[in-house]
């Protein structure tokens, strides 16, 4: 097998006495969509957090491509290649759409420190920023402030941020989360087809099971912050742990 | 070319646009429109305050950082040229010397500060400002040696600009002196200032700023490190206000620390910015306007309002000129009530 993308070793955080996140080893590929799956409070978002570098571990290690990110801060960890969207929505809330994605795209180009040419001139990173909300359908809604949007729409931004990030390591969080029925599909077509295009390493977070069946590549379980099952989807939702997690059966043993 | 000149970020309303207009022409021509010792005084302070408050904008409106050590690098401006044409000689060099190690030091200031707090809170960064700011402020009036403590500084600025100088006779009325040199020398100083920081906020580096004013934890997930950038914006600033500092002391030929570290005068910057509107830079134009207007005129306006109402029971009494600052007070209360978007947040929003 290939080397792994990203890879934790016994990552682990504790708040006090609680062990959010018990001693998790795992490999994430390249080209693979792996979903992440626990009750709550499992330690899903955590996990992120300790990958992404919201949180600092408390022990063992991240590494990107072999490369230990542990020390890195989030911003270093977001230009070395993983990218991550989140539960709650969490944009630039005052800043119209377009704005919002120029911004990423700007980021990407090194230009931040630009002092004296104007923001609006560059009409690269316009461009770049309009290319990605053709792709997640927002055009129409470019030039409107953030926080006028729908909540579908501000779900659809948020997934549009990491997708003009284009990082090694893509990483949703509940990507439809509070999303109606109608609207959900057009964000999980975005990341089916994102998996179908490109050999991004995908992390997916996320409850619904039919979601979980139709994307994912691989499952693992986290259940009180301990990594609980690994594997193909039909081996892991079969399996006792799944089924207690998720249809309350009781488990006599793990 | 115009829209260069803004940086395509226009007024935006038809209002507005009057209203900057008029402001900039009769600053433009203050000295022939409005002729007079106080009026032309009161234009070339405008000018000056309008470089501060924007300076402050930059930094509050658009980083979401507040200081309240902006009086500080004002002084350390206003000081840096002052020392200079003390000690080098009234010429336009030390001005520039003044004014360009004023600004250095402010910026490395700033950068001190900066890096020892900005990491951790916003809200560490404020208080940490107003210990250095009134430090500072001690310290400036302790060392009477170098800085005149208390009664500060009084210097000869170069030849060309003082009354004295004459060139040509009369135009509309007006001498042509030294005087009018130096209100243009303010003038056209602080216009460049204000354009240049008009053209940082709307630059990519002003777009990053604005992200991590509304969301910094996002803006560090999608890569910029947070804190370089608001030191940045920090050191921008502080420059800035030190330069408006020095267009003050080249205008004043007096530095001291009541008119330059005061921490009334701390207050006044941030009622221009709030009443002018944040995050706007336009809305420096107008509150300093405004504020530095009512400072100078609302006291004459109730002395004549008063005698007006001579005879009416209460009134005058209310209206005596020794209430202006009850009145100012009143004043502000009522267009922060009314603006909380400040003047230029509520033109824009009544398009």
């Amino acid at each position: 097998m290939t080397d792994p993308i990203l890879s934790t070793r016994d990552l682990t955080v504790r708040f006090g006495g609680h062990v959010a996140v018990d001693a998790v080893t795992c490999d994430f590929h390249a080209g693979e969509l792996t979903a992440i799956v626990g009750p709550n409070g499992a330690g899903k978002t955590t996990y992120f957090n300790l990958i992404s570098g919201q949180i600092p571990a408390t022990g063992g290690s991240v590494s990107l491509r072999g490369r230990d990110i542990a020390g890195m801060s989030v911003s270093q960890r977001t230009r070395a290649g993983i990218g991550r969207a989140f539960q709650l929505t969490n944009l630039f809330p005052n800043l119209s759409v377009l704005e919002n994605l120029r911004l990423v795209v700007q980021s990407k180009s090194g230009k931040g420190f630009n002092l004296f040419s104007m923001a609006s001139r560059h009409s690269e990173l316009t461009e770049a920023a309009e290319a990605v909300l053709a792709r997640v359908r927002l055009l129409e809604q470019a030039g409107q402030t953030v926080s006028e949007l729908s909540h579908g729409d501000q779900r659809k931004l948020e997934v549009a941020l990491l997708i003009a990030l284009d990082p090694a390591v893509y990483m949703f969080d509940e990507p439809t989360a509070g999303m109606s029925v109608d609207e959900a599909p057009v964000v999980l077509d975005l990341i089916a087809e994102l998996k179908a295009q490109s050999d991004r390493t995908i992390l997916l977070v996320e409850h619904k099971m039919d979601v979980i069946a139709r994307l994912a590549d691989r499952i693992i379980v986290l259940h009180n912050g301990a990594l609980a099952a690994d594997g193909d989807p039909a081996t892991v939702m079969a399996s006792d742990v799944v089924q207690e997690a998720y249809m309350g059966k009781e488990l006599t043993d793990v | 070319m115009i829209k260069s000149l803004f940086s395509d970020d226009l007024p935006r309303s038809v209002v507005l646009s009057v209203i900057l207009g008029v402001i900039l022409v009769c600053l433009a021509l203050a000295p022939f429109l409005f002729p007079g010792v106080r009026t032309v005084d009161t234009a070339a302070r405008i000018c000056i305050f309008i470089v501060l408050v924007a300076s402050y904008d930059l930094l509050l409106g658009y980083g979401g950082i507040v200081s309240f050590a902006h009086t500080m690098f004002f002084g350390v401006g206003a000081y840096g040229v002052a020392l200079a044409l003390t000690h080098m000689g009234r010429g336009f060099d030390a001005i520039v010397v003044g004014a360009l190690s004023g600004a250095v030091v402010s910026a490395v200031l700033a950068l001190v500060i900066g890096l020892f707090s900005l990491r951790v809170r916003a809200i560490f960064f404020a208080m940490i400002t107003l210990a250095v700011a009134s430090a500072v402020a001690v310290l400036v009036s302790q060392m009477s040696g170098l800085t005149g403590g208390e009664d500060g500084l009084t210097f000869k600025t170069p030849r060309a600009l003082t009354p004295a100088f004459k060139f040509g006779g009369e135009l509309f009325g007006v001498k042509l002196n030294g005087k009018l040199l130096a209100y243009y020398f303010v003038f056209f100083g602080a216009l460049v200032l204000f354009l240049l920081m008009l053209r940082v906020v709307n630059s990519p580096f002003g777009r990053v700023l604005q992200a991590i004013r509304e969301n910094d934890f996002r803006a560090e997930a999608i890569g910029y490190r947070v804190v370089y950038y608001r030191v940045a914006a920090t050191c921008l600033s502080a420059a800035a206000a030190a330069l408006a500092g020095s267009l003050y002391a080249v205008w004043l030929r007096y530095v001291g620390p009541d008119t330059t570290l005061s921490m009334e005068i701390m207050i006044d910057i941030l009622l221009m910015v709030v009443i002018g509107g944040m995050g706007t830079m336009y809305g420096a134009v107008i509150g300093a306007t405004l504020f530095v207007v009512a400072q100078n005129y609302l006291q004459n306006l109730m002395g004549a309002a008063a005698g007006l109402v001579e005879g009416v029971p209460l009134l005058p009494d209310l209206l005596n000129a020794d209430r202006w600052l009850l009145w100012l007070g009143v004043l502000f209360i009522l267009s922060v009530y009314f603006f909380p978007t400040g003047v230029v947040g509520r033109l824009r929003a009544g398009r």
